[in-house]
């Protein structure tokens, strides 16, 4: 990705993975998540650092806990949404500390391109009495992570390491810099009193964690992290990440206090920056995060009183709410038909969720993944999604809740890599205390939506060598379900009988669906005989419509066209299948009742 | 070298929007402009709407394009042009594949293709140049250099020579590949050139 020698061309999630290996980090572990995958991705191209993929993000923090205190330097990633499935060990970090630096990256979301949720987890930081640092844009990113290593390890702290999806995808020019190591020796050390959190201990560094914040505030006056920026003072601006990007595009001539420390923050600069400007306005993303601790300081200011607290910014957006009467003229939006993402062309998912569409009367309990997709017309085979984890769980409190009135109604779908990630507890739970819900392990081999990451049972790690692949189904028994089934989702009938049969059962039972995701290299690479529409044996049923392939569309007819075609007049349209988008997946061709869908060839 | 551009891309999940972004913004850093440029990722990929939005000047701040402030709209499908017209300004320059992929309610008969969709820009007064780049990739013989065929029409739009974009191509693409889109740019160039 080299521009020339010093200069390259990296998005903040590849610069952050070149940082943390100019850092020295030697130990890596994460869980896939918009927008903080490719940062471990990257990272595990690199020499000399360890990295794997953990099956959820508590067990990933864990194991960068552990290399701390073998005094590596290391780093920890996730998404947003992540850092509460790993905020059990993250608190308890902030009393030990460790040895080796640990940096914990949180890939905030807001607007939530492919998030359920736009959580602030600026809060994080406050509430788990954490050091937070936040980077604008790639080059910032990359220098600043390295800053958050010796920190760690100055400080004795983990250092939360906030970025959000318009850094972490969002390319920019840096430059490389000098190899860095740890200053801790990598071994065993044995610190009890630091790392044995029993009471007696944990009030002792309950004390250790104040006296280190109160450093931190030093620091944040001191450092380099916060910079003010000489300006026009009519009107100031406090901001941090993203926002100060925008703040210096809308208003370039004013002066800006720039937070790359965004918790705990400099109060003496604070109320010096504030008492040079006449008006002060303070820019953020989100949450009144800083605005609510700078108000706390007695500082008057403007915050969510203009700028909004949902979404994303921009410039535009910073611009106007500040001075409402710059609001340009635009050409009104067209009027089009929506895109939204859907299931792809030769999906296996497809399969189920055709199958599930046909039954009005039971609810399907989702989960995070492609699969979520299911949720959207013409399959609409998707009746609720929370969090990861929460599909088994959730259709066993519904089972409980309603009785008989449930029996046979109650569906959960979870993917394999979610699966592993916290849904194992839940199916543990359903069946200790007797659940009669079917859950449906959507097994497509891999971790889809985040872009074909390995994981526990695809026999890969994550550098696809090979590794233990997890048996499913042989956990699924020992977990004591009794009745597991594996079919292939493209044959429509197999998967209808074994969902019918997994209903039917008064018990917790599985259906473990299996076929790989088309996107997989080797199913990309793999040669597909397309299915073809016999255009003239076409009904206008739409059977094969209701699935919600991309790859088949309808041409709408009126009376007279059908009739110059040879249709019957009231035949409305027929469906064709474009042989390029086709995987030859089969499941429209069982569908046809007309002999219509009929593979190339045959 | 003061001014500063704005490129949006747009399109649908998999036509090669990224790699027609990366091919631009390496023409525009050789030729020693600062970029930055925001790429859409996750569940926008799986066949919906995307964009790749590219700005590049002496000194770039934000990743986004502002509404209205977009120089260059390059889209890669026709219908998807209009859905950024308050993107655009009366100066815009619109550069658009003509090549259809239906939207769900579309392939699933409920609603019509917008097939007058580039109206709603013209009406404004804002040229548009229109590419068959499906057509004129495979004549270059692979439709999946499409997206370099709108590159290479777009070129004319931005101040580098030929010659960096061939530069680009022959360092930054795989060498199978090569030839195929040193043809599809040149191709793509020779309809706006």
């Amino acid at each position: 990705m080299t521009k020339n020698n010093d200069s390259l061309w990296m998005s903040g999630n590849e610069a952050i993975a070149f940082a943390a290996y100019e850092a020295g980090v030697k130990v890596a572990s994460g869980y896939p998540g918009t927008p903080s995958t490719e940062i471990l991705e990257n990272l595990s191209k690199y020499d000399g650092v360890y990295t794997e993929w953990a099956p959820n993000e508590k067990v990933g923090l864990e194991v960068c806990i552990g290399a701390s205190f073998a005094g590596v330097r290391t780093l920890a990633t996730m998404k947003h949404v992540g850092v509460n499935v790993a905020a059990d060990p993250l608190f308890t970090a902030s009393y030990t500390g460790g040895r080796g630096g640990l940096v914990v990256i949180s890939a905030d979301d807001p607007e939530m391109h492919s998030s359920q949720n736009e959580q602030d987890n600026r809060n994080y930081a406050f509430a788990a009495k954490l050091p937070m640092l936040e980077p604008s844009d790639p080059l910032e990113a990359k220098e600043l992570l390295k800053k958050a290593f010796d920190l760690s390890e100055e400080m004795d702290t983990p250092v939360l390491f906030r970025i959000t999806t318009r850094i972490a995808h969002v390319k920019g020019v840096v430059s490389k810099g000098e190899m860095k190591s740890s200053s801790a020796t990598c071994g065993i050390e044995k610190m009890p009193a630091k790392f044995v959190m029993l009471p007696g201990n944990a009030r002792m560094r309950r004390g250790v964690v104040e006296k280190r914040m109160e450093k931190l505030r030093e620091i944040a006056e001191t450092d380099t992290f916060n910079v003010v920026e000489k300006g026009d003072t009519k009107c100031g601006f406090i901001t941090s990440g993203v926002s100060y990007l925008y703040v210096k595009e809308a208003f370039p001539d004013a002066a800006v206090l720039k937070l790359g420390m965004c918790w705990p923050l400099p109060e003496n600069k604070i109320k010096k920056f504030a008492a040079s400007v006449d008006e002060l306005y303070v820019v953020e993303e989100l949450d009144p995060f800083l605005e609510h601790h700078i108000k706390a300081m007695g500082v008057v200011c403007h915050g969510k009183d203009c700028i909004p607290a949902q979404g994303e910014l921009n410039t535009s957006i910073v611009r106007t709410s500040i001075d409402p009467n710059s609001a340009p003229d635009l050409f009104a939006p067209a009027e089009l038909p929506m895109r939204p993402p859907n299931m792809c062309a030769g999906c296996p998912h497809r399969g189920v969720f055709y199958n599930l569409s046909r039954k009005k009367d039971i609810f399907v309990s989702g989960d995070i993944g492609c699969y979520t997709l299911g949720f959207l017309p013409p399959l609409s085979a998707m009746d609720s999604c929370v969090c990861m984890g929460a599909s088994v769980t959730i259709a066993h409190g519904m089972a409980k809740a309603l009785g008989e009135k449930g029996k046979g109604k109650i569906v959960s779908v979870i993917g394999d890599s979610t699966f592993i990630h916290s849904g194992i507890n839940g199916l543990i739970n359903s069946v200790y205390n007797e659940s009669n819900s079917l859950l449906i392990i959507l097994d497509n081999r891999t971790t889809a939506m985040t872009g074909q990451q390995n994981n526990p049972a695809s026999g890969c790690n994550i550098k696809g060598e090979a590794a233990n692949a997890l048996n499913l189904e042989k956990l699924c028994k020992v977990i004591g379900v009794k009745h597991v089934e594996v079919v292939n989702p493209h044959n429509i009938e197999e998967c209808k009988s074994a969902i019918n049969k997994g209903l039917e059962l008064d018990e917790m039972s599985v259906v473990i669906s299996r076929a790989p995701c088309v996107l997989l290299p080797e199913m990309k690479k793999a040669e597909h005989i397309p299915y073809l529409t016999t255009i003239e044996n076409c009904s206008g049923c739409t059977a094969c419509i209701k699935l919600g392939c991309p790859a088949i569309s309808w041409t709408p007819l009126t009376p007279e066209e059908a009739e110059a075609k040879g249709y019957k007049k009231k035949q409305k349209g027929y469906a064709v299948i474009n042989g390029v988008q086709c995987n030859g997946c089969g499941q429209c061709a069982v569908l046809c009742k007309f002999e219509a869908i009929n593979r190339k060839g045959e | 070298m003061a001014t500063t551009g704005n490129i949006l891309f747009s399109g649908v999940g998999g036509q090669g929007i990224l790699l027609a972004s990366e091919v631009t913004a390496y023409a525009l850093l050789s030729a020693g402009y600062d970029a930055k440029k925001s790429e859409v990722h996750g569940m926008a990929q799986r066949g919906g709407s995307v964009t790749a939005q590219l700005r590049y000047g002496k000194k770039v701040y934000s990743p986004l394009i502002e509404p209205g402030k977009a120089d260059i709209l390059i889209s890669f499908e026709l219908m998807e042009t209009a859905r950024y017209l308050p993107y655009l300004h009366s100066e815009s320059r619109v550069i658009v594949n003509t090549q259809q992929i239906k939207p769900p309610a579309v392939a699933n008969g409920q609603l019509a293709y917008p097939v007058n969709a580039l109206d709603a820009i013209r009406d404004q007064k804002i040229d548009v140049v229109t590419v068959d780049a499906f057509d004129i990739a495979r004549e270059a013989g692979e439709v999946k250099a499409a997206n370099i065929v709108m590159v290479g029409a777009m070129s004319t739009f931005l101040p580098m020579d030929v010659s960096v974009y061939e530069e680009i191509i022959n360092t930054r693409i795989p060498e199978r590949f090569r030839a195929v889109n040193l043809k599809a740019f040149a191709a793509g160039r020779k309809i706006t050139g």
